[in-house]
């Protein structure tokens, strides 16, 4: 056996071309593995969107309905619940919804596309419960006299609004998550879809 | 071992600080030298000596693909809304719906295959050349073991797709166990944990696939290596290259493993690889033998395919339980008396032993064999009143147990002056190749139904089997043999 | 290559079967033929779905034939609510099992299954579904030269008509259907086209992805080669 002592360029230009056409396959290879544990076509098939007639949901109603495996709510809000929207803003967190919570379609006063009709994830923003509704007001709901109707998460107390948002000084750190979501008829809301270009 | 010599001294950069950090702590330099850098294996190996480094690839590739698959199966035998198998279901799920789940299978199907072809070719090498010689028997021995472990983690594997030929094939092979006397019955249904395959069969060999015997598998490859790095490798000349050092007391004949041989298994992993591919992409299925047609078919307990054979890599053992039939047993009996004799005989064992054994084997073949021809003569099962439970059934699982297992004393039966095939006479010769020709043979029935003839040249073909192994210590001993060169060849 | 390689390793399988020769007629092999496996989608959605399920094969798959959403909606939807839903059926398990003496299985890989020393899955189903006659003697009125006392009815009689079989085994057409005999070959076919289609539909793809693998991995050999022959240069 003989061994040259001096770096041999030629060989070392092959070893380097060599380990970096098989470090490129080694990273192809990877590829597949990584990507199997992405969701499967069962879990995007379960996590599609979901369509949902609201034509029988009478005003100060809610409707729950599951979309990828999470509660949204549907409320019909009545005109004085709008209404306490405007009255609250002091007292809510982020009352213009700068916050990156919602589509774009919905930052406004409602948070909403059509204004009496909320679509919101009815998952607590602070560590992931699901709040209960408190529709009545005043002193009937137990949340004292001014309360105006909402929402309250019964781990740890965090109040909402009728456009879900979060009250000061609570521990939710959000308001509640408006999912994408578009009419497809006056009555028919398609969750999880949005209209190309909105 | 890990002597001051062997630990780095940084050479002031970053990388050599930090390497020598951690020397003064494991002995990561002196590990490196040892069994790559300063591992010197003798420069003549031919591409035989490539599938040791190719069993240790399919091995890794076996565990990568099987932790990704574990994430998506389950080990389920109740049925789904569709009335389909949960477990079936989840392999279609992992096929279908898993986003390269179909890759990730079929490679892992493939190379349950490929590493038993690799395995064979690993084993035939360590026969063509003496591998398993003095002093390298321990490595034989953890090789097997290897063996039997990889069949136990095949055997487990193929239930749990939970197909036709998954379920069949496991019902079979487990009731094997039922053959042991008194104990047989309970113990098959134990192994099980139902009086059926089932549920509780199907959890529990999930667990012994995916832990249990990978675990064993792991430790014995490394008992393997630690056990070949110990001695040294052989070579094709079967001949020691430490005989003859330089004055650094580096063998003449030897090369660092890293980079000659590196280098070289490189080539022979991308040949592979290239075979490999071909496979998993072109034909997975493999024209039925890799993936089987009937376990497309779910698992149903009340129906039994028309034919049911194990994988390709069981069917020459397969084979010999086969070949054992009743009428086989005084046969097989007066074989392994004669072909002790032909050893006993020549021994210098003294007489009495002699004596004795010639004593021992006419009561055994008088128990066994003639209740057995009387029964076959007079048309009752004699055998099965005298010997409770020591039927066919019983020898046949004895026979294939044996015919693996025998392949570990091997070190012991050769008593050959040379090592290497090169060297070794023609007798030799043309028994190696009888024994590789009806080892296919063997293989080949094993995939087939039985009929009277073929189970009569499975008959002779195992004797032929045993015949290799049990009589090597007589011929190996009168082939003429060419002399051993001191120095490897080319 | 890959047709000796298969008859080659077919020649055990094909020894052991003996007796019970079947003959199969070779299914055109329409996997490449997005119109045929649409027409073929159709016909299994209308006549199969009812009965039996494809249950791991979900219905926005058939993007790979060249459908999309609102076409598989508006076309072939009749047992599911979205596309992402598998083909499955109302029919429960059990109900089947008393109907019909066996519950008719799952269709899926039925195309895999199939296969067998005679000849491919999609052959064995060419076949079949050709091979239905009259036979008052069977509780459905039907049986067939491929499966012997089969449990499903003739579903297609109303396209092909119906066939009787002879002393010596041959079946001729006694009452024809709504096709010709060509026609029914043909719509059988691209049924069965599609049927092989949905036993694996990565098939293709994976082909294709394989010759990419296997040309990548030449040129890795070369270099690997190259680079085994520098470093050897060294040992004498």
């Amino acid at each position: 056996m003989s061994c040259d002592e001096k770096v041999d360029c030629g060989r070392r230009r092959l070893l380097v071309a060599t380990a970096a056409i098989g470090g490129v396959g080694g990273a192809v290879v990877a590829t597949p593995f990584v990507s199997s544990m992405l969701p499967s076509e069962r879990a995007k098939a379960a996590g599609a969107p979901v369509e949902v007639d609201i034509s029988k949901l009478e005003p100060g109603q809610m409707m729950t309905v599951e979309w990828r495996g999470k509660p949204v709510w549907i409320i019909n809000r009545t005109d004085e619940q709008l209404a306490s929207l405007k009255k609250v803003e002091g007292e809510v967190s982020d009352p213009k919804s700068e916050k990156n919570m919602q589509p774009k379609y919905c930052q406004n006063e409602t948070r909403s596309i059509k204004p009496n009709v909320l679509v919101a994830v009815g998952i607590c923003t602070h560590l992931g419960c699901s709040p209960t509704d408190k529709f009545k007001t005043g002193d009937e709901s137990g949340l004292g006299a001014t309360w105006p109707g909402g929402f309250i998460c019964p781990c740890h107390g965090s109040t909402f609004d009728m456009a879900g948002r979060v009250y000061k000084s609570k521990p939710a750190p959000d308001n509640l998550e408006v999912p994408p979501h578009m009419y497809v008829s006056d009555s028919k809301i398609v969750i999880g879809e949005e209209k190309k270009g909105a | 071992m890990a002597g001051s010599e062997n630990k780095y001294k940084s050479d002031g950069s970053l990388a050599g600080a930090a390497l020598e950090w951690v020397d003064a702590r494991f002995p990561a330099t002196s590990l490196w030298k040892e069994h790559l850098s300063e591992y010197y294996a003798p420069k003549n190996f031919n591409f035989w000596y490539f599938f040791g480094s190719l069993a240790l690839l399919v091995l890794v590739l076996q565990i990568v693909t099987g932790i990704f698959l574990v994430m998506h199966f389950k080990p389920d035998a109740s049925l789904n809304a569709s009335g389909v198998p949960v477990a079936f279901a989840s392999v279609e799920y992992i096929m279908r719906d898993v986003p390269w789940g179909w890759l990730v299978r079929y490679m892992h199907s493939t190379g349950a295959s490929a590493f038993f072809v690799v395995v064979y070719l690993h084993m035939f090498r360590g026969l063509l050349y003496g591998s398993y010689r003095k002093p390298r028997e321990l490595i034989w021995i953890f090789g097997l073991l290897i063996f039997l472990c990889l069949m136990g983690e095949a055997f487990f594997g193929y239930l749990l797709p939970w197909g036709q030929m998954s379920f069949w094939g496991a019902q079979v092979i487990v009731n094997l166990f039922s053959a042991i006397p008194v104990i047989g019955p309970d113990l098959s249904i134990w192994l099980r944990g139902d009086f059926v395959v089932g549920d509780a069969t199907l959890n529990r060999f999930f667990s012994f696939h995916v832990i249990a015997m990978p675990l064993v598998l792991l430790g014995l490859v490394a008992a393997h290596i630690i056990a070949l790095h110990e001695v040294g490798s052989n070579n094709p000349d079967g001949v020691e290259i430490k005989k003859h050092k330089d004055s650094n007391g580096i063998p003449l004949d030897g090369i660092p493993f890293h980079p000659y041989y590196t280098v070289k298994d490189i080539v022979g992993v991308v040949v592979f690889l290239i075979v490999f591919s071909a496979i998993v992409f072109f034909m997975p299925e493999f024209g039925g033998y890799f993936l089987e047609y009937n376990n497309f078919v779910p698992a149903d307990p009340l129906k039994t395919p028309p034919h049911i054979a194990p994988v390709w890599y069981f069917t020459p053992f397969y084979s010999i339980l086969r070949a054992v039939t009743s009428d086989f047993v005084p046969f097989l009996w007066l074989f392994l008396a004669l072909v002790g004799w032909l050893c006993v005989r020549p021994s210098r064992l003294p007489l009495i032993v002699k004596l004795g054994y010639l004593g021992f084997v006419g009561a055994m073949f008088i128990l066994l064999g003639v209740p057995a021809v009387l029964a076959s003569w007079v048309g009752i099962k004699l055998t099965s009143i005298l010997f409770v439970g020591l039927e066919a059934k019983f020898w046949g699982v004895v026979a294939m147990g044996g015919s693996v297992v025998i392949i570990g004393a091997l070190p012991w039966l050769d008593h050959s002056p040379v090592k290497s095939i090169r060297y070794k006479g023609s007798l030799y010769k043309a028994i190696l190749t009888v024994f590789v020709v009806a080892f296919f043979i063997l293989g080949y029935l094993g995939v087939l139904a039985p009929t009277p003839m073929r189970t009569l040249v499975s008959q002779i073909c195992s004797l032929i089997y045993f015949a290799f192994f049990l009589l090597m210590p007589w011929y190996s001993k009168i082939d003429k043999c060419k002399p051993e060169p001191e120095r490897v060849t080319g | 290559m890959k047709k000796i390689l298969t008859t080659l390793l077919f020649v055990p399988v094909l020894a052991f079967a003996g007796g019970a020769e079947l003959h199969l007629d070779r299914a055109p092999n329409k996997r490449n033929d997005v119109a045929a496996l649409q027409h073929g989608a159709k016909l299994f959605v209308n006549y199969c779905l009812n009965c039996h399920s494809a249950s791991y094969m979900r219905y926005n798959r058939l993007q790979d034939i060249g459908l999309n959403d609102q076409q598989i909606k508006d076309n072939l939807l009749f047992t599911a609510e979205k596309v992402g839903e598998p083909m499955r059926i109302a029919m429960q398990q059990g109900d089947a099992k008393v109907w019909f003496g066996a519950a008719p299985p799952d269709l899926t890989i039925v195309a895999r299954s199939r296969a067998s020393a005679f000849g491919s899955g999609p052959d064995w189903l060419y076949t079949y579904l050709r091979s239905f006659y009259r036979d008052e003697s069977r509780p459905t009125g039907w049986n067939n030269t491929v499966f012997e006392n089969v449990g499903m009815p003739h579903a297609l009689y109303e396209l092909q008509g119906i066939q009787v079989k002879d002393e010596h085994g041959k079946l001729s057409l006694a009452t024809p259907g709504k096709m010709t005999a060509e026609e029914y070959d043909t719509a059988i076919a691209d049924l069965v086209a599609y049927m092989q289609y949905m036993g694996e539909p990565v098939s293709e793809f994976r082909k294709s992805l394989g010759a990419m693998v296997i040309a990548f991995l030449a040129v890795l050999l070369v270099f690997a080669y190259a680079l085994k022959r520098e470093f050897w240069k060294d040992i004498h």
